[in-house]
């Protein structure tokens, strides 16, 4: 048997190892992302004007912009929103709150559980049947932001779902106790105390789930979306009564990440700048998001701590 | 081994003599508040309670006390039927709530009913993150209470009840969470309190908190019993001592004795119940 200091020192220097191993597997993720970001940047940065920002598409690279691109983003984010969210925290308090506990819901959770894993073209022909179902029930849907944003709504589900749900299971049990026992109804209880309680939770995942969405390419090509697009969605509103119109929902549009793939796929090395520029406003805004989600979620937990 | 107070009454007689019985049984005591009968109570498979039978007279306080999973904690919270959120619980038995003489485990009767009736305080303290008012309002607000002369009223009575409102009176509309451990442990029985419960349930309301807090609740205690019957489950002997007027001895899901305290803890009938008072087990 070797001696005691030498022992420390064999199993010190097999600590060491590891740390490096760690140290080095931690850094590579790391790594690639500043050098994407740095690439991105050095072809980007420069092309990024408010011109740029303003611009419609066109055939010369300088005079391009991503107008259509980001209105059109910000249109079908806001109809995934309101798709996703209140589906979302329904489905999410019914699992944890009311569901009673056998092999349906056994089944049922397993399933969303999955749902999140499949590949999202799928989702672009699931889509694509709504659609076609819709035209032959004769409802006048168009291949435009509605049928964009619920698609991406119904991608994005599941993590609003699962993160609703951790979000609720972190709520002390003593203060649901404390609620029934004060005689409250199990609807008073999620509605006065569960979803307050979680919102920080549920705006985490609304945020990540949106910024999951606002980068999807596949469902929305498989929906038509436009590569090439000279027009604005009509406002929703008007300036006359009734004031607010809802034609925007079936407005033609495109997103920022297919204007990105459309300029990639050209051989002008200056449309490779644009889309590098597009990357970036892109990057830009998840990053936002995800700084946003930190921030909600750090204050949520200062003030509640349990 | 084991035998309960009330069973030697508990012949097959209609409910006005049954109780006349339990009452000469207790001839001393006064008038009840709620009888427990027969209780058995299952975790699933699992047996908790083992006909449990055990008499708690008005305007007093009734300590449980027994070593850990004794049963003490699952039997107070039969009394607001808290067992029923859960699935697989399951009551056999009776509990009987006077005057009106219902047995509040049947299952016509709705949990929420007796959850309205009684209030409950928990081992440790859970207050809401909201406001100190709030809190205490909470109740109230359940019963659509929204009148605010009545909720402040009602809120400044309970706080004064729970001897917390000469700390708080300045700061109502602060957060919970910034009163210490003995405050929100106060400020839970004043949520309790301010709905003006027929019973208190207290589940080892003093186990989280220093000599000094604790010493207030039990003063707290000794004040209260004079509005509303009280249950308390303790591990502390010397805290039953101090604040109870009965007290249950439980061991293993039964109830091996109970008696005033004064009889429990000077001449215990049961050997068990003595050697658990001299700490040889428990």
């Amino acid at each position: 048997m070797p001696d005691v200091s030498q022992l420390i020192r064999y199993r010190k220097r097999q600590d060491l190892v590891f740390n490096l191993i760690g140290l080095a597997c931690t850094l590579f993720g790391i790594l690639a992302l500043v050098v994407l970001l740095a690439d991105l940047m050095i072809d980007g940065l420069p092309r990024l004007s408010w011109q740029f920002f303003t611009s419609w598409p066109s055939r010369f690279a300088s005079r391009a912009g991503i107008l259509p691109a980001w209105v059109g983003s910000l249109c079908v984010m806001s109809v995934t929103l309101v798709a996703a969210v209140p589906l979302g925290i329904a489905a999410a308090v019914y699992l944890e709150e009311y569901a009673p506990k056998n092999w349906l819901t056994a089944l049922i959770e397993i399933n969303i559980a999955n749902l999140a894993g499949v590949p999202s073209i799928i989702y672009g022909l699931m889509a694509l049947g709504i659609f076609y179902g819709a035209a032959e029930l004769g409802l006048g849907l168009k291949r435009g932001i509605l049928l964009a944003g619920v698609t991406l709504g119904l991608l994005v589900l599941p993590i609003v779902i699962v993160t609703t749900r951790e979000a609720l299971r972190s709520i002390p049990s003593t203060i649901r106790e404390a609620a029934y026992a004060a005689g409250a109804t199990k609807w008073q209880v999620v509605r006065y105390h569960l979803v307050p309680y979680s919102l920080g939770g549920i705006a985490t995942g609304t945020i990540i789930a949106m910024s999951r969405a606002v980068g999807e390419t596949a469902p929305l090509i498989t929906i038509g979306a436009l590569t090439f697009i000279s027009y604005l969605p009509p406002s929703p509103i008007q300036s006359k009564s009734p004031f607010v119109s809802f034609e925007w929902l079936q407005s033609g549009f495109t997103v920022l990440p297919i204007q990105m793939f459309n300029w990639t796929s050209r051989p002008i090395a200056d449309f490779q700048q644009n889309a590098a520029a597009t990357g970036l406003v892109l990057i830009a805004f998840t990053l936002t998001m995800n700084a946003v989600a930190i921030v909600v979620r750090y204050r949520v937990r200062k003030k509640l701590k349990w | 081994m084991v035998s309960s107070p009330a069973k030697g009454s508990l012949a097959a007689t209609s409910r006005a003599g049954m109780v006349a019985a339990a009452r000469t049984d207790y001839a001393s005591e006064s008038k009840l508040k709620a009888e427990v009968r027969g209780l058995n109570f299952y975790y699933g498979q699992r047996q908790a309670l083992k006909n449990v039978s055990l008499p708690i007279p008005e305007r007093t306080v009734t300590a449980m006390i027994g070593p850990s999973g004794c049963g003490k904690s699952t039997l107070l919270r039969c009394f607001n039927r808290m067992h029923d959120l859960y699935p697989g619980n399951r009551y056999e038995g009776e509990i009987l709530l006077e005057p009106s003489g219902v047995n509040i485990l049947s299952p016509s009767v709705d949990p929420m009913e007796m959850r309205l009736r009684t209030g409950m305080v928990f081992q440790k303290p859970n207050p809401f993150p909201k406001s100190i008012f709030e809190n205490v309002a909470y109740g109230l607000r359940l019963r659509f209470v929204n009148d605010r002369a009545v909720l402040a009223e009602k809120v400044e009575a309970a706080l004064r009840s729970a001897a917390l409102w000469d700390e708080v009176k300045d700061r109502l509309h602060q957060s919970a969470f910034k009163l210490s451990g003995g405050q929100q442990q106060r400020l839970c029985v004043a949520r309790a309190l301010a709905t003006d419960p027929e019973l208190l349930l207290l589940d080892e309301p003093t186990s989280a908190l220093d000599p000094i807090a604790t010493s207030r609740i039990e003063d707290m205690i000794f004040t209260l019993k004079e509005q509303v019957t009280i249950l308390i489950v303790t591990h502390n002997m010397e805290q039953a001592a101090r604040v109870a007027d009965y007290t249950a001895f439980m061991y293993l899901g039964e109830l091996v004795e109970r008696g005033t305290t004064s009889h429990i803890f000077q001449s215990p009938t049961n050997p068990l119940t003595e050697r658990y008072l001299t700490g040889s087990f428990g």
